[in-house]
């Protein structure tokens, strides 16, 4: 493939103000029905607690505000360009289901209606439980997790509650990851109470048998891990892992975050994991939304499943129930979970299919693989963990580190000089970083081959600008909605400002 | 060599650009490049999948079957509230929230994704006016979940371990709360004591309150109004008392209420929670769940957030402003377990909603529309109290929802109800299971939406159902 020339782009750019510098004292956006009760409505609020003043929000009127919103939409640019964003596998959000979810059958019923009445959504929740159970071998699942993080916490718990249950509760205090596993991992087993024991990765780019085998003790409560992990390295060992956690008596969890690639050929229950955790928002067809509202769908073993929080769906003679298991860890969220996106999961494998999603994964590897190819063609570009020598599966991690050597250019520079082009933003890695200016490119299924194409297109043409006029990709970007945020007073108590009324405070104090 | 058909997700779904990828790769077979995963690791059992559905009219026709059966406040008549209300939802809200730019945005930087975060700033200042607070963090996922993660705030602020929570507290919200505050006897873990309410008055009880508040308390959690409808008048004195023995006050609101009720800042909250839903959210089966953290804007508070922030900057055009995150690095994502709690995906095209819900309605909206809730509220509260044998609980100071007490009627609140639901009406949330003191009682939910035509259809349904 040869490199073809990167195409003129630009943002749209609307300069626009800040909302509360819009509109003007009287306007109305929208007017609210009149009460049809004559009462006085003042007199039935305790005068201790009427509000004097009225909120100091802005005043515009339906038009102004759409046009608004309308112009900040224009200056996003989520997947309209090309978005090839590694981890956990953003992908194509199919717009039947955004017609589906806002229909009144599913909009306007309410969670505590009688299950009677609600046989539909139930339903859904129970086949889509079905679905995942045979993608993961696991015996149950719960949609209450509003995201992978809350699954990863509802792991914490429901470990906490199987070994207090056991009598070790208090003897068990130790939840062990690795370094490459999501911040997530570790973050909500050290809130659930937990001391957190990580693994250093090591040559071949996971950390070792021995490592663990030194880790584990009467004290281990859980293992937490991803994998494959975000550089599309899978670790041969994981069945002696979970073996030797179990012979420890602790329990096993794998964030299925990145499971796109190794759909249909891996089930978590048959590698032995107790718990798996799939995120219905990304590689489930559900859309990202910027963050939310997701579901990370958290799968257990029969023998966990008395410790899911509750309600759960049952399904009877008389139709689907709604069951709270005694000694359950009772709710991590209020309700059933987020049901427009359990809808758009179920509609995803549905429409995928076996056949599609064994498809869809070899696509996914087969894109990266490719992307690979061509990429360690591009100057500069080397590959995390070269020593291990094994195809990656549907990322790699790679470097900048020979760029930003020989033009101090960095691999944020070049992230930003991409948006030049209409190419969002790739992910570089988690926090800390153990690769030197590392991107993660991930092209999952959703991508076409020519987009793929592009995309390091201009990757390239942007790396040969870092050779040729670093000055350039340093200051980028140029062609975006605004110039490089400049991050210098973020962190400063006297400049930073969540609020538009703490602004205005902060600069009459400045 | 393959026998799929294209697939209308799967661009590469071909044998063209399967062949140029697998040449390029150098492979005969993608099977080659699964090397790393040992056979032994392989799935044995056969995925037990049906192959897709590739028409999407097929696919509509399927989920229109599977979901039409629910009955709902569109069908139905509604009283169903309990934190998840029913609220007109301006068409611009739908616009806005459906654009494809929002819906799939992933990440990007924010000079790329621009727009969505200055929606996001939008989202924090409204909030920031309705709730009197200038430091407002993204969106958690519950009002729960807000609760939650201001009472770990409290006790990380205050090195204390027991924090007083209202019984009058959503059942459902408490235990999220319960959750988050670990398992008794947990390394941690935080302990929920229970601060009664009055049982004539329906607010906290204060005697009760005093015995229970002391120095080893790290904060005080209340809603206003609470789960029973009811405003907690004596808030301010209760803040007083939580500061005296320095205590946190972290108070519960819902935020359409504040057009016309006193912000928490102004009787002594530190700590504001509440949900977003009200705000231009739909109810979705409960899907619609979403809440918010806001405090005064002091390093003591905006440190120990565990939320993302956004916040207004420059950029290295003079002059020229855009918006950063702030405080990234004691985020579960910039130090792990070293992080205040964990942040993750949550509900961030709620935020989209809930700004354009808040530009639409302004001050005058939200005066309005608080004057409707309680106008239609009370009138309903009248005229239900009118049926024989039926009472309202803490007739006085409630917002949309009140305590509707059958005992007398010798009626479960189950078999009202299931009377009701067979003239199309969903009657109040059944309160007997977690409110037993109040016998047979429910929770009704009267809102904007509710017509005096539909409060009339509730009144003479209940007649019949009452003496059945």
């Amino acid at each position: 493939m040869t490199r073809r020339p990167v195409r003129p782009y630009h943002s749209a750019r609307w300069n626009e103000p800040v909302l509360f510098e819009l509109g003007g004292p009287g306007r109305r956006g929208t007017v609210p029905p009149a009460s049809w009760s004559d009462t006085d409505a003042s007199s039935l609020i305790p005068a201790a607690l009427r509000r004097t003043t009225a909120p100091e929000l802005p005043e515009l009127a339906e038009p102004e505000v759409q046009r608004h919103y309308l112009r900040l939409s224009q200056e996003t640019l989520g997947m309209i360009g090309i978005s090839l964003f590694g981890t956990c596998t953003m992908k194509y959000n199919p717009r039947i289901v955004e017609r589906v979810v806002a229909r009144p059958y599913l909009a306007e019923v309410h969670p505590l209606q009688d299950p009677s009445t609600m046989q539909g959504v139930l339903g859904v929740i129970h086949a889509l439980e079905q679905q995942l159970s045979a993608l993961s071998g696991m015996a149950a699942f719960t949609f209450q997790p509003g995201g992978g993080a809350a699954a990863a916490f509802t792991h914490a718990c429901v470990t906490r509650a199987y070994h207090a249950a056991r009598g070790e509760g208090e003897q068990r205090t130790q939840i062990i990851t690795t370094a490459q596993s999501h911040p997530s991992s570790p973050s909500t087993a050290h809130a659930a109470g937990y001391e957190i024991i990580t693994l250093p990765v090591e040559a071949d780019g996971y950390p070792s048998v021995d490592a663990l085998r030194a880790a584990v003790s009467d004290r281990t409560a859980a293992l937490m891990v991803n994998n494959p992990d975000d550089m599309g390295i899978y670790n041969p060992h994981i069945k002696e892992w979970v073996e030797i956690v179990h012979e420890a008596g602790g329990l096993c969890f794998y964030d299925h975050a990145n499971f796109n690639g190794v759909m249909t050929r891996l089930r978590a229950a048959e590698l032995g994991f107790d718990a798996c955790m799939f995120m219905l928002h990304k590689t489930f067809g559900g859309a990202k939304g910027g963050g939310g509202p997701a579901v990370g769908a958290y799968g257990c073993s029969e023998q966990l499943t008395p410790f899911l929080p509750g309600p759960r769906v049952e399904r009877s003679d008389d139709g689907f129930t709604l069951v709270d298991p005694v000694g359950g860890i009772g709710r991590v969220r209020e309700y059933l979970g987020n049901v427009p996106q359990i809808v758009a999961a179920h509609a995803w494998i549905t429409a995928m299919g076996a056949d599609g999603m064994r498809e869809a994964a070899d696509l996914s590897v087969l894109a990266n693989n490719y992307m690979e190819h061509r990429l360690l063609q591009v100057r500069g570009v080397t590959k995390a963990f070269p020593q291990m020598g094994m195809r990656r599966l549907e990322m790699t991690r790679f470097s900048l580190e020979t760029v930003a050597a020989d033009t101090g250019v960095t691999v944020a520079d070049i992230q930003n000089r991409m948006t030049d082009f209409g190419i969002d933003a790739f992910w570089m890695s988690h926090e800390p970083w153990i690769v030197p200016e590392p991107f993660t490119p991930e092209a999952g299924e959703g991508w076409s081959l020519e987009d793929i194409d592009y995309w390091i297109d201009v990757l390239a043409h942007v790396i040969d600008e870092a050779y040729e006029t670093p000055e350039l990709v340093r200051t980028a970007p140029h062609n975006q909605a605004v110039a490089r945020v400049d991050g210098s007073g973020l962190d400063d108590p006297a400049r930073w400002a969540t609020t538009w009324r703490s602004s205005l405070r902060k600069q009459q104090k400045g | 060599m393959s026998t799929y058909a294209p697939h209308p997700y799967m661009p590469s779904s071909t044998d063209d650009a399967r062949d140029r990828m697998r040449a390029a790769v150098g492979v005969a077979d993608v099977e080659e490049l699964f090397e790393q995963i040992p056979a032994s690791h392989r799935a044995r059992q056969v995925i037990d999948l049906p192959d897709g559905v590739r028409s999407e009219a097929e696919l509509e026709r399927r989920l229109d079957d599977l979901l039409r059966v629910n009955r709902n406040a569109d069908t139905d008549l509604s009283f169903l509230g309990a934190g998840l209300w029913p609220h007109h939802i301006p068409a611009v809200c739908d616009e806005i929230a459906g654009r494809n730019e929002f819906v799939t945005s992933v990440w990007g930087t924010p000079s790329s994704d621009l727009g969505r975060i200055q929606a996001w700033f939008e989202f924090a200042s409204q909030l920031g006016a309705l709730v009197e607070m200038d430091f407002v963090g993204l969106p958690v996922y519950s009002w729960g979940s807000a609760g939650g993660n201001a009472i770990r705030m409290a006790a990380r602020l205050t090195g204390r371990t027991r924090v007083l929570v209202a019984e009058s507290t959503d059942p459902e919200r408490r235990r999220v709360m319960q959750t988050y505050a670990g398992l008794p006897g947990a390394e941690r873990a935080i302990e929920l004591v229970t601060l009664p309410y009055d049982r004539i008055t329906g607010r906290i009880d204060l005697v009760a309150f005093e015995g229970l508040l002391d120095g080893t308390v790290a904060a005080v959690y209340l809603d206003c109004p609470n789960h029973l409808g009811v405003f907690e008048s004596d808030a301010a004195r209760i803040a007083e008392l939580t500061h005296a023995v320095g205590a946190e006050v972290i108070v519960g609101v819902d935020p359409l209420s504040l057009g016309v009720i006193a912000p928490p800042s102004s009787y002594g909250a530190d700590i504001v929670v509440g949900s977003v839903q009200p705000l231009g959210v739909p109810v979705s089966a409960g899907g619609g769940v979403g809440g918010f953290l806001a405090t005064r804007d002091e390093e003591r508070y905006a440190r120990e957030f565990p939320t993302l922030q956004v916040s207004l900057t420059g950029t290295s055009t003079p002059g020229e402003r855009a918006f950063g995150f702030t405080l990234f690095e004691q985020s579960s994502y910039g130090s792990r377990e070293d992080g205040n709690d964990w942040t993750g995906n949550s509900v961030y095209l709620s935020m989209i909603r809930n700004t354009v819900y808040m530009a639409l309605m302004g001050p005058q909206g939200f005066q309005e529309i608080g004057h409707t809730i309680l106008g239609n509220a009370h009138a309903a509260a009248r005229r239900i109290a009118e049926i024989d044998g039926v009472s309202v609980r803490f007739p006085d100071g409630f917002f949309k929802e009140f305590v509707v007490d059958f005992t007398a009627t010798g009626k479960t609140v189950a078999d009202i109800n299931a009377r009701l639901r067979a003239e199309g009406i969903f009657g109040g949330v059944d309160l007997s299971d977690d409110f037993a003191d109040l016998g047979q009682s429910a929770l009704y939910c009267v809102t904007e939406v509710h017509t005096e035509g539909d409060v009339d259809r509730l009144v003479r349904a209940l007649r019949t159902a009452v003496s059945a």
